[in-house]
């Protein structure tokens, strides 16, 4: 499957609420493949809500979110990775057999499994079971989904986190394939991931509960 | 159908290599009915009488203590939100994950109720029988059993509310299970009907159950 270069992803007054109270409002914002988009923010702003939202977990209370260009038949939730605050591997099965089911699940091949494990250095790691793994390492078999399953949209939440330098490297190298290759990232970060941002959006604004804005 | 394989393939897998689950309800269903006797006396008369009655309810019980572990694990380590970006909508997801604990629950619990029923003394004729209910009845208890379970996934406490839940909805397949063994064994009444409603029983939860699953997954992935 290969990522067509004129998918956009378009968010269109997109409110979200969790409970009783407005998380975000008003938010507009698009994105064209090759880009990225950088959502940074303090702690609460509703960085990771945005995400979730975007991703299909919490409904929208307000406002639409469409991936143009994509598969018609597919939600945004079928066409994106999400690679959240939690992992998402099993600490009892092996490295392998982790990237195997996201692999098979996800509908990626054998090929890009041995192609996951190569590229983050778990090629080793691959008959330890999960579970005995360390936290960067953990997280690495967490974004070598990213690669076992190919999807045009990227949401990454927090993605360095745990990571070490080199790690971070090889991560920088696979969004920039990714963009290269016509795939939107949108990550929420506090750090500088060294990545050629071309958006911004700042929730600390949105924090005051006023209209949304972005450049 | 790749991914539906996968998540059952993964399940299965990961029953066997935890081993906690299988093993606390063979356990726990064999502590219940060893005990039971000790409990009411050496009346085999008695025993016998009532075993595929308490055959039957301890199964349950069993049944009910590993299935708060269907989604619960897969909640917490964020498993969740990378099956519910799957290709496979969630009622198939609940589908899949059901069939995993009845394959590696229920199947080894119904192969252990016969060895058991020898320990009550049971009626020779009633094996036949009994194991055909059982077999025709466990798949619902675990479509059942994940309706609570994925209920029940945000609550810290949630043990004692999944049992609340979920037993009401397990006493028509205990009552058509046992009695159809009952009529053999003792009549009056005949089998093929009771078994016939147990199966239907059975397959309607097998539809239905999904449905009710995938909701309850929902409103615990915001």
């Amino acid at each position: 499957m290969i990522t067509d270069p004129a998918i956009q992803l378009i968010v269109n007054n997109l409110a979200a609420m969790r409970g009783t109270r407005i998380i975000f409002e008003g938010l507009n914002l698009d994105a064209e493949g090759g880009h990225a988009l950088t959502v940074i923010g303090p702690n609460g702003a509703g960085k990771t809500t945005f995400l979730r939202c975007i991703a299909g977990f919490l409904p929208a209370t307000e406002g639409t979110v469409r991936l143009e260009g994509g598969d018609e038949e597919r939600s945004v939730g079928e066409q994106c990775h999400y690679i959240g605050h939690l992992n998402g591997i099993k600490p009892a099965l092996t490295v392998l057999e982790n990237l195997e089911f996201f692999a098979n699940f996800l509908q990626g091949s054998r090929e890009t499994t041995a192609q996951a494990a190569e590229r983050l250095a778990l090629a080793e790691l691959a008959d330890i079971q999960a579970g005995y793994l360390s936290a960067g390492q953990k997280r690495r078999l967490s974004i070598a989904r990213l690669i076992c399953a190919r999807r045009p949209l990227w949401l990454l939440d927090e993605p360095a986190v745990s990571l070490d330098k080199a790690s971070q490297t090889i991560l920088a190298g696979m969004v920039a394939e990714h963009l290269a290759s016509g795939g939107i990232v949108v990550a929420a970060t506090h750090t500088q991931l060294g990545w050629s941002e071309s958006k911004t959006i700042d929730f600390s604004d949105l924090a005051g509960r006023e209209g949304a804005e972005l450049q | 159908m790749t991914a539906f394989l996968a998540l059952i393939g993964r399940d299965l897998r990961l029953f066997r290599r935890q081993g906690g689950a299988i093993s606390t309800a063979l356990g726990f269903y064999l502590i219940i009915i060893a005990t039971l006797p000790l409990g009411l006396g050496p009346d085999l008369n008695l025993l016998s009488r009532i075993a595929p009655g308490v055959l039957w309810v301890a199964l349950l019980l069993s049944s009910l203590l590993s299935a708060d572990r269907m989604f619960h694990d897969d909640y917490e380590d964020g498993s969740l939100e990378v099956i519910a970006l799957g290709p496979l909508p969630l009622e198939l997801v609940a589908f899949g994950k059901a069939i995993a604990h009845w394959l590696s629950v229920g199947i080894p619990l119904v192969l252990l109720a016969p060895l058991l029923a020898l320990m009550l003394n049971m009626d020779g004729r009633a094996y036949g029988p009994l194991m055909l209910t059982l077999l025709a009845g466990t798949p619902a208890l675990s479509f059942l059993a994940g309706i609570g379970a994925a209920l029940t996934l945000g609550l810290r406490k949630g043990g004692l509310l999944l049992p609340l839940l979920i037993l009401p909805l397990y006493v028509p397949i205990l009552i058509f299970g046992v009695s159809a063994v009952d009529a053999v064994v003792t009549g009056p009444g005949n089998f093929s009907g009771a078994f016939s409603i147990l199966c239907a029983l059975s397959l309607a939860s097998l539809v239905l159950a999904p449905l009710g699953t995938a909701a309850a997954l929902r409103l615990n992935l915001p």
